[in-house]
């Protein structure tokens, strides 16, 4: 063959530089730069290392926050610690505080202004940088891959493992490439693009790959759409997404806390430039969409490959040829409380979330008080709520008065955190009723028990809170 | 780690696709700071009629009898039949500690998601891949036969029938052998501590940007 050897794709050569030892089974031990740490799947991990008597391999490799269990409204984070008022949540979250002390981890915590989802503060601390190995007990940390980073999720026994060893068992996955070229339409986000690849390749298309998403549109997008795009890649059966380093992401790392300085900084630009796949390197599977003919997107089942058009109708059972697949879209569209045939734009809203490690970033807030500004949220619509990703996006948002918008427009503005993408804290969806959410998961139960999820942009979330259903961003 | 070796049990069909991970444990149970204790909750939006919240007492609770698992001839399940993708969504392990905690040993899927599949191998839970079609019959097998028992075999390879049929599995080499004999990765994985400190040290040299982590 003439494709020479050298030729590799972007995961390639992540992959090669972090290699410790290779196993002839094609199992390696991979060496991780960074592990971040929230309150959920940490404890278990933390009390194993305990009880075998072990310390962490490097503390500064790790950094902390809590984000699952923090409540969003201002009376109660102004209480502190004693604001939470589940108990068992508290725990928790005193539980990451004290493990972080003892092993003397970076903790990023409710009382400091950097705390939000972890996804979110990676990046904007300048934790995440291009070309490390991250790991985080979250499947949504291939976000970080936007940066040009290879991230993923692990389970918490591996939590306790890296840990212990700065190291990941692993064995490598497959090279999948999925392209966008051409332009966007105005109105289509990030996250409609990232909705269209799930719905065209299956919520397990991308199992067993990492997925480089390239295209013109792709690199078109600002960083923080790019962590949109990652962020969903699990969503695709992927574990990690990744996209090449351009001038755009260098711009974004320059400056933050914890981004390299000077000459290191220089040296580190110039490391980078090679963060992109080779000319000729091959990719084991490849998707190719066409940015100008998505549209809008809305989930209207349980599973995020249940997505269509804005302008699109759910699908009808009995339309579908096989087994499986209509049995499916039965199970989902009775939980969902739809009818087959019924037109997206049809559907009956009762909430609207704008939040999430997808979705929750200064741009998204933006985006959605364009839409909102001047107008007033639907009277049929029950909770409309905007919860900025960190503290530092909610105060950047204040300081563009973007909270004033959305207030005047009768949404509530929240506390940094989680809240109702998972509805561990006290931020959950009604039983039964249909919610307008930015974040990642229609899952059932998934924003609280019996609760009906939609995904969609944050534009489009903000333009269903002011009719009380679906519109098209387009139009507006 | 747990050892598997072989376990024989009822199997407990469960006919969807894309179970997710909070289908297996809902939330609000991973509030837990603990590993154990979780068998009582899994499935727990499916399995019971009200909303489960940790720490409570599950013993009045009102059951759903559509569940499958449900059903008094499930009772006592070690083996999972299921369909495509089951385990997508979050990485909590708390659903691999939740099917082991309620007995299930071993898990029969067309497909698995990445991260799900690889947590259960670390609490001993067996996951198996087999044919689309194979699964198709063991389900029309399972659904027509009270008491269908299925024994699993992971040194031979070999999924076993009540009538004595078997069906051949892959498993990773690797895996297989620290399944068998119970072994802990970390205390492997230290084992190869100077690899570890040398490919540090150099990588700390070539790349010290990501060496600073500081407050
Ligand atoms: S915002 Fe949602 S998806 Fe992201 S880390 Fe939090 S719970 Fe997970």
């Amino acid at each position: 063959m003439v494709i020479s050897m050298s030729s590799k794709t972007l995961y390639d050569k992540i992959w090669d530089a972090h290699l410790v030892t290779q196993r002839e089974d094609g199992t390696a031990l991979i060496y991780i730069d960074r592990h971040l740490i929230h309150e959920v799947t940490s404890p278990q991990a933390f009390e194993g290392l305990r009880l075998a008597g072990r310390a962490p391999w490097r503390a500064d490799a790790n950094f902390a926050t809590p984000d699952h269990n923090i409540p969003t409204t201002k009376a109660e984070r102004d209480a502190g610690i004693d604001g939470i008022k589940d108990p068992i949540s508290k725990i928790q979250v005193t539980t990451l505080d004290d493990n972080c002390r003892e092993f003397g981890i970076l903790e990023m915590s409710m009382d400091d202004i950097r705390q939000g989802i972890v996804h979110v503060v990676g990046p904007e601390q300048g934790a995440t940088l291009p070309g490390m190995t991250i790991v985080c007990g979250d499947s949504h940390t291939s976000t970080h891959g936007a940066l040009g980073a290879l991230a993923h999720g692990i389970g918490t026994s591996e939590v306790e493992h890296v840990l212990a060893t700065q190291t990941l068992m692993a064995k490598k996955a497959k090279n999948m490439l999925v392209r966008v070229d051409g332009t966007l339409q105005r109105g289509v986000t990030a996250k409609d693009i990232v909705l269209a690849i799930i719905g065209e390749i299956g919520t397990a298309g991308g199992t067993g790959y990492t997925i480089e998403f390239g295209g013109d549109a792709i690199m078109a997008l600002s960083v923080e759409g790019r962590m949109t795009v990652c962020n969903m890649a699990i969503e695709a059966g992927a574990r990690a997404g990744l996209i090449a380093v351009d001038q755009a992401t260098i711009d974004y790392i320059e400056g933050r806390p914890f981004a390299p300085k000077g000459e290191v900084w220089e040296r580190a630009v110039e490391a980078w430039r090679d963060l992109h796949t080779d000319e000729g390197a091959v990719f084991d599977k490849t998707v190719t969409l066409d940015a100008a003919t998505i549209e809008p997107q809305v989930t209207w089942g349980t599973s995020p490959e249940m997505v269509v058009s804005v302008n699109g109708f759910i699908p009808d059972p009995q339309q579908e040829q096989d087994e499986s697949r209509r049995e499916s879209i039965t199970q989902s569209l009775s939980y969902m409380g739809l009818a087959g045939g019924t037109a997206i734009k049809d559907i009956q809203l009762d909430c609207i979330f704008i939040g999430s490690c997808t979705n929750s970033r200064i741009e998204d807030l933006r985006e959605a008080a364009k839409v909102v500004a001047g107008q007033k949220v639907a009277s049929t619509i029950e909770l409309a709520m905007v919860v900025p990703g960190s503290g530092l996006v909610k105060q950047q948002a204040e300081a563009e008065g973007l909270d004033k918008v959305f207030i005047e427009a009768g949404l509530e503005w929240r506390e940094p955190g989680c809240s109702m993408c998972l509805a561990m804290n006290a931020d959950q969806l009604g039983d039964g009723k249909h919610c307008a959410s930015t974040s990642n998961r229609n899952f059932e139960g998934r924003q609280g028990f019996g609760g009906r999820t939609h995904l969609v942009s944050p534009a489009m979330a903000a333009a269903a809170a002011i009719h009380g259903r679906f519109v098209d961003v387009r139009d507006l | 780690m747990k050892k598997f070796t072989q376990e024989a049990g009822v199997v407990l069909p469960l006919n969807r696709a894309n179970v997710d991970t909070d289908f297996i444990i809902p939330k609000q149970f991973l509030k837990s700071i603990k590993r154990t204790g979780f068998g009582v909750n899994l499935f727990d939006e499916h399995r019971y009629l009200d909303k489960g919240e940790p720490d409570a007492d599950n013993s009045g609770r009102p059951l759903n009898p559509d569940f499958v698992m449900n059903q008094p001839r499930y009772a006592g399940a070690r083996v999972l039949l299921a369909r495509d993708n089951f385990g997508c969504g979050s990485s909590r392990e708390h659903a691999p500690w939740a099917l082991d905690d309620y007995g299930f040993r071993a898990i029969l899927a067309p497909s698995f998601a990445d991260i799900f599949f690889n947590n259960c191998f670390k609490n001993g839970l067996l996951p198996i891949v087999l044919d689309k079609a194979v699964i198709d019959a063991l389900f029309n097998e399972v659904e027509a036969t009270p008491g269908y028992e299925l024994s699993v075999d992971l040194a031979a390879q070999e999924v076993r029938k009540p009538n004595g049929e078997t069906i051949a599995f892959e498993v990773d080499q690797f895996r297989k052998h620290c399944l068998l004999h119970g072994l802990d990765d970390i205390g492997l994985t230290l084992e190869d501590s100077a690899a570890i400190s040398a490919f540090e040290t150099t990588w700390r040299e070539k790349s010290p940007w990501y060496f600073t982590l500081s407050n």
